[in-house]
This record gives C-alpha cells, sequence and structure tokens, in this order.
C-alpha cells in the first residue's frame, strides 16, 4: 500500500530523512519560466531545512510571491531562533526570493555563499538595505550543526556563475540546486510517487544545463565519487529511488553521442548555405573545396532550403568551424539563416570560429549582418567574409577558394604569418 | 600620439594601437577570442592572462580588483573591458 506524502494544504513540513524536511512550494498554474521554458504542469521551488545538535540550517528559499507557504512549512518543524545556517546554492530569485524576509526573522543565521556570489548577494539584498555578513566558500569548505556536517561543492555556471551543491555528509544527501532538477511540479513530491517525469528531467537538462556541457563534466567529478542516498534539487521531485542513475544520466546526456566519430584529430567545419540564382551555392562550393584541401579538416556542405534547423543543432555543437552564405535579400540575411542562428542559444559557440559569405545585387548587407551576429554569439571571426556581386567570376571563386583554406587552416593551428595591423585600419 | 601595441596569443595578431585603448575596442575588432558579458568590469567574463608587459597597461581600479578576486583570477589577469593599452604587452584569454 502505498503512503503518499502530500503537501499540498501548504502548512506541513516533510521529512525525508532523519532531521532533513522539505520546506518548499508548489507553483502548479505556472506555464511558462524564465521566459524560455514551458512547464506541462508547474513547478516547485524546492527550499530545505536541516537540524542538527547544534543548530538549524537552510538550504535555499523560494521564489518571493510563494514566502507564506515557505515560512508556514519551516514553522511547522523549527523556531526562527534555531536557525544557525543559511545556504543559498546560487542566487537566482526563484530560490532567493524569501530571503530578505527570512534573513529579518532569523537575524543571527550566518549566509554560506560561494565566492562568485559575493556581488549579486550585494545587488539583491540592497533593495532591503541594512547590514549583512555573509562567508564564502569553496569547495570542501564545511559547516557543522553538531552531528551534521554540510560540505560544499563548487560547480559554477551550472547554471548561473555562483553555483555551488551542498552535501550533507552523515546522510549522503546532495542538495544540488538547479543541476538534477526539472520543472515538475507534483504534490507527492518523491521520484519514485510522482508522475512520469522523465520528459520534463531531460528536457530541463537541454535547455538549462546543456550550454554549460564542459562544467557539468568537472561537476560530475566531484558529485560522483560521493556516496549518494538522496538527491534534493530546487525544482521538482525528490530523488531518493536510485538517486545515481540521474548522475549517469547527466553524463550520458554531456557527452557527444557520436563523439569521435569525426575522427578524434579532425576538426569539423560546416558550410551552410541559401541560394536562390546559385550564385551564392556556387560559392559555397568553392569554399568547401578550399578547405577540403587542408589535412585534418572535415568539410561538410549544407543547404538550409529544406527550412528545419532543429537537426543541425547537434551538429553545430560538434562543430569546430561554422560557414553562413545568404544573398542579400531587401537588405538582409535569409530567414533560414536566421533561424538556425537563433535556434543556438542552447550550445556552446564561444570557442568557435565563424565566417560568412553570399552574393548581392547592389547593397550586399547580409555578410556583414551574419558576421556581427556571430560576434554577437561570442564566435571568432579570423577572416572577413566575401561579397561577390551577382555571379562570381573565376577569380572571385579563387577568393572563395583561398577563403576556405585559410579558415581550415585556422582550425588546425596554421595560420599565415601576419603583419602587424594599425589600429586605424580596423573596421 | 603615443604608439603602443598589443599581441593577441591566441589569434598571433599583434595591433598597434593609440596609447589609452582599452583592449575590448581592439580584441573584438581582430576577433581575438577574449570573450564579453557587461562591457564595464562588473561580470568578470572578459578575464584574460597577461603574458608579457603587465605594467603596460593601466593600473586595475579597487572595482576591478575586487571582481577578479571574486573570479578567483589568477597572478596577472585583468579584465579587457577595463585595462588601458599604454605600451607593448601580450594577452590572451584566461
Ligand atoms: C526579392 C529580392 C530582393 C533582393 N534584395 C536585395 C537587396 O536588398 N540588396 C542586394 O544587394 N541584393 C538584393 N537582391 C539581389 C540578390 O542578392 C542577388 O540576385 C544575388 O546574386 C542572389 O544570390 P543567389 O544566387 O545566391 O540567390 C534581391 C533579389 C531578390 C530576388
Ligand atoms: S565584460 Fe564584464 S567584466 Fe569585462
Ligand atoms: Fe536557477
Ligand atoms: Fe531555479
Amino acid at each position: 500500500m502505498k503512503n503518499d506524502v502530500d503537501v499540498s494544504s501548504h502548512t506541513n513540513a516533510v521529512e525525508f530523512d532523519d532531521g532533513v524536511y522539505w520546506i518548499g512550494a508548489l507553483d502548479p498554474s505556472l506555464r511558462t519560466f524564465d521566459i524560455i521554458l514551458t512547464t506541462a504542469n508547474g513547478t516547485t521551488y524546492n527550499s530545505f531545512l536541516i537540524r542538527g545538535s547544534e543548530g538549524v540550517a537552510i538550504v535555499d528559499t523560494v521564489k518571493e510571491n510563494f514566502s507564506d507557504e515557505f515560512f508556514a512549512r519551516l514553522e511547522s518543524v523549527a523556531d526562527y531562533s534555531e536557525i544557525k545556517v543559511i545556504i543559498l546554492n546560487h542566487l537566482e530569485p526563484d530560490h532567493t526570493g524569501a530571503l530578505p524576509e527570512l534573513m529579518r526573522r532569523a537575524p543571527q543565521a550566518k549566509l554560506y555563499i560561494s565566492q562568485r556570489a559575493t556581488s549579486m548577494l550585494k545587488a539583491l539584498l540592497k533593495p532591503a538595505g541594512g547590514q549583512f555578513e555573509y562567508t564564502t566558500v569553496k569547495t570542501d569548505d564545511s559547516v557543522s550543526l553538531g552531528d551534521r556536517t554540510l560540505r560544499f561543492l563548487h560547480t559554477p555556471f551550472l547554471h548561473w556563475p555562483d553555483t555551488q551543491c551542498t552535501y550533507l555528509e552523515e546522510l549522503g544527501v546532495l542538495f544540488s540546486g538547479d543541476i538534477f532538477g526539472c520543472h515538475y511540479c507534483d504534490k507527492r513530491l518523491y521520484n519514485d510517487r510522482v508522475g512520469d517525469f522523465r520528459f520534463s528531467f531531460d528536457y530541463y537538462y537541454a535547455h538549462i544545463m546543456r550550454p554549460f556541457k564542459k562544467h557539468v563534466m568537472d561537476a560530475l567529478k566531484l558529485i560522483e565519487p560521493l556516496t549518494l542516498k538522496k538527491i534534493a534539487p530546487t525544482h521538482g521531485p525528490i530523488l531518493r529511488e536510485r538517486p545515481r542513475r540521474y548522475v549517469t544520466h547527466y553524463r550520458e546526456l554531456s557527452t557527444s553521442s557520436l563523439s569521435g566519430e569525426v575522427g578524434v584529430t579532425d576538426k569539423s567545419l560546416i558550410v551552410f548555405y541559401m541560394s536562390s540564382y546559385g550564385n551564392t551555392a556556387k560559392m559555397a562550393e568553392e569554399i568547401s573545396e578550399g578547405a577540403s584541401i587542408v589535412d585534418g579538416v572535415r568539410v561538410s556542405l549544407y543547404d538550409l532550403e529544406g527550412g528545419e534547423t532543429d537537426p543541425f543543432v547537434d551538429l553545430i555543437e560538434e562543430a569546430d568551424a561554422l560557414l553562413f552564405g545568404s544573398p542579400t535579400i531587401n537588405g538582409d540575411a535569409v530567414k533560414p539563416v536566421w533561424d538556425l542562428l537563433s535556434s543556438l542559444a542552447v550550445v556552446n559557440l564561444k570557442t568557435k570560429i565563424g565566417g560568412a559569405f553570399g552574393s548581392y545585387g547592389w547593397s550586399g548587407e547580409a555578410v556583414r549582418m551574419i558576421e556581427d551576429r556571430m560576434r554577437g554569439l561570442k564566435m571568432k571571426i579570423p577572416h572577413e567574409g566575401i561579397r561577390v556581386k551577382l555571379i562570381p567570376t573565376d577569380e572571385e571563386l579563387e577568393q572563395c577558394r583561398d577563403f576556405g583554406r585559410s579558415i581550415a587552416e585556422s582550425l588546425v593551428g596554421k595560420p599565415q604569418k601576419k603583419a602587424v595591423i594599425d589600429f586605424a585600419d580596423l573596421a | 600620439m603615443a604608439k603602443a601595441s598589443i599581441t593577441f596569443e591566441d589569434i598571433e595578431q599583434t595591433v598597434s594601437v593609440p596609447a589609452g585603448t582599452r583592449v575590448i575596442e581592439v580584441s573584438e575588432k581582430v576577433g581575438a577570442g577574449i570573450i564579453y558579458g557587461c562591457r564595464e568590469g562588473d561580470c568578470g567574463t572578459c578575464m584574460m592572462e597577461v603574458t608579457e608587459g603587465w605594467n603596460n597597461l593601466t593600473e586595475p581600479s579597487v572595482l576591478e580588483e575586487k571582481v577578479l578576486k571574486e573570479n578567483m583570477a589568477g597572478r596577472h589577469y585583468r579584465l579587457a573591458c577595463q585595462a588601458q593599452i599604454l605600451g607593448d604587452c601580450k594577452v590572451k584569454p584566461a
């Protein structure tokens, strides 16, 4: 017989381990989170209370308009005067909304945040004014509650720069912040009791963590060696039934499915283009030819005419260089190019090389606009793009081949020796 | 106006600039790998390592020192959106 918990009365705390309580809030009507995420049934803001022999700790709070619910649950198991420690795993408002009020009610409590969180904390508490003290912590620092020890793991950028996790040593509970979280609202609270939330878990990873895969891997190096009895994230179910599955799943999600497929040492260069009369297409072919000459670079050439951009996102994530070709139509690059460039928020482009090219009739804005967009996405543009008026001549096609070759060479670390440029000559 | 030069190690590019130019103004134009967030010395995104000519950049402000410290900057790290080039130096993304 199932003994389901039910937290929909909005007043009770749930003890899910010895002296460890969930004191969060349910937000079943939320459908859009942070503008970019949708939810199927809302979300939860999970906050936790840990009782030790020498005091009480609170890990994260809730979104401000859910403060009443949070305080009611807190009051059901502890007195404000008992709170010794407040830990913030990251300072996003959905977990720090009730913080100023909590600090007013428990002025003796000490705040523990990561080093990177200090300037954010000040910005956050500015409106509330007053003095506040805090301690910054890093990996392996810990705070004691007598018979309970809370140890910190520095896990930056997951998904805020200041993110950390907190590990309750004696019980093997990891308070993981948004890591391993999902927007899923179910009053039954535990992963083995709630509805099937797998899609939410993957969706959350794909939108929130995926851009930071490298940092996920770093964090997993700290998390995997831990004895994990339970994982308590800040959104969605508490993972008490086989919690390690979720850690393994994160590693799988962060490892590229086809890694090594292009060749362990080969660099991948992708040329995307659109062309109405075939001029930009001709350029794209020549550029690919030129790039293919360079050893160690695998070149792919794709027409965006099909319109579907989703299938390309994975490819782009794995690529080392991206070139976009577009004719100028009504003073702009064509829509499929913008669609693709705007669907890349979930991948990290920072270390990638970019370039643009295209045919035009009289004004030819497309190439510069694409370059600007790529710079905005923090890509490197080592070579100015090629613009060709209408039909490319043999000489211009030769330039295209050179352009392709130069980009490919910059990928394998063979930049041509460049003279000193004068600042005044820079565009 | 006095001239200075800055080399971006990642792209092996040297640029000669008027003394007083901010690194950010040059690095973006030549496509060096230093990346920017707030552009006003607050977020720490633009951290770079100064590998040569550390003294040829303007002194970090108190605020910059603070941001560097918060971001656990190594020795000879600076914010590219803040540092101004006074003489010859060499930098790379942190
Ligand atoms: C509807 C339409 C609008 C256009 N608008 C522009 C424009 O604003 N500026 C420009 O330079 N060329 C413009 N062109 C000209 C194309 O850029 C030129 O024909 C180019 O060579 C097409 O390259 P493609 O063969 O790769 O499609 C336009 C062409 C069409 C059909
Ligand atoms: S870009 Fe934010 S500190 Fe320089
Ligand atoms: Fe968050
Ligand atoms: Fe969150």
